[in-house]
């Protein structure tokens, strides 16, 4: 690899080499901020390449490769370099992490206590989350959640926000310009454009807290709150975990502690400040 | 049919959590996670160590419960054990 950099996010050292200066370039504006330890080993390595050498300057084109490859991964135009270093990251993550139970789920923190938002792709806890983040919460991450299996505390993972399509201007219209990556204009996912959590998230992401609150949004209709029993949360979190069945029995004694230890609710709402406002009522009256 | 003993997974092999309505299986040897509802966990409590028919189930759980329309009840658990036996949480005896 002819370029390279590190990057700590959370709990997980990676390293990233690539066949192009410019995606790293472009990890390295993203990541300035974050702590550096180029003495701890690297946890997860992402690699982009090319596909043959001469396409490098021909007709540029990402692999991602990494310790984990997913065989059908589409190789992706140089200007979707950035994207293929998220898509490399977040794969190594979600296949190789093993320390903690890793949870596809958004999640932000207030005096020592997280909010959990689990959902699917366009459930909005993305947006959720980066909009909680920018006011007087902690956001500990818009993709990954992690749980330590030792004692059921919620682990950051603040990556740089990976806003689409709507969340874009949303987030544009309230936040510092130099906050923002390029703009990367109909990927497979539609247009992306990266936010760079706050200072104080980046400086506190190592701080363990206590889950507080479970919400599984769903964007769209009416508001509604609906109370979720323990055992609808925990099939819900088994298929929202990338590695429950390979954590074995610790990850059954993790989920099983989480929804018993936190209340649950299934959230539908029809825009970002009716889910805001959703999100503090059941705060107020049901997070423990 | 013949109504064919069946033996439970031994208790040290299963992590058993009831999550409300839901109970959660762990079972060590497969490493598989089993969600059910009632009556399987209680089926699961009533067998011990002993091999057991659906007889002598449904015996035990008229002892417990009131069972409407008993005749049922020895089909009913017979097809229940079949279905921990689908899980690997029984076997035949």
């Amino acid at each position: 690899m002819r370029h390279g950099t590190r990057i700590a996010v959370g709990p997980v050292q990676f390293r990233i080499g690539s066949d192009w200066a410019a995606p790293i370039a472009a990890l390295n504006r993203l990541y300035a901020a974050y702590p550096q330890d180029d003495a701890r080993p690297a946890d997860a390595t992402v690699r982009l390449f090319a596909a043959r050498p001469w396409r490098r300057v021909l007709r540029p084109s990402v692999h991602i490769g990494g310790d984990f490859v997913v065989p059908d991964a589409l190789p992706l135009p140089l200007s979707m370099g950035l994207l293929a270093a998220e898509m490399g990251m977040n794969l190594q993550v979600a296949l190789g992490w093993r320390r903690h139970m890793l949870l596809h789920a958004s999640a932000v923190a207030r005096g020592g206590r997280a909010l959990i938002l689990s959902g699917e792709s366009g459930s909005g806890k993305s947006t959720l989350a980066a909009l909680l983040g920018e006011g007087d919460w902690r956001l500990m991450g818009d993709e990954f959640t992690l749980i330590d299996p030792a004692d059921g505390a919620a682990l950051a993972f603040p990556r740089a926000v990976s806003l689409k399509n709507a969340a874009i201007g949303e987030m544009a219209a309230r936040v510092d310009a130099a906050r923002l990556g390029p703009l990367l204009a109909g990927t497979p996912k539609g247009d992306i454009r990266h936010l760079i959590p706050r200072a104080d998230a980046i400086a506190a992401m190592h701080e363990p807290v206590r889950p507080a609150l479970l919400l599984f949004p769903r964007f769209g209709g009416a508001a509604e709150i609906e109370p979720m029993g323990e055992g609808e949360a925990f099939v819900r979190l088994t298929e929202a975990s990338t590695n429950y069945v390979a954590l074995g029995e610790a990850g059954f004694a993790a989920l099983t502690r989480l929804v018993r230890e936190t209340p649950a609710f299934g959230i539908s709402y029809p825009d970002s400040a009716s889910g805001i406002a959703l999100v503090e009522q059941i705060w107020a009256e049901a997070a423990r | 049919m013949a109504d064919a003993p069946y033996r439970a997974a031994p208790a040290e092999a299963l992590r058993i959590e009831a999550l409300g309505e839901l109970t959660a299986i762990f079972d060590r040897r497969s490493m598989q996670t089993h969600l059910v509802v009632a009556p399987m966990p209680e089926l699961l409590a009533m067998m011990g160590e002993t091999p057991c028919t659906a007889a002598t189930l449904a015996a035990r759980l008229a002892e417990r419960f009131d069972l409407e329309g008993e005749g049922d009840a020895v089909a009913i658990v017979a097809e229940r054990l079949a279905e921990l036996a689908a899980l690997g949480l029984v076997a035949r005896a």
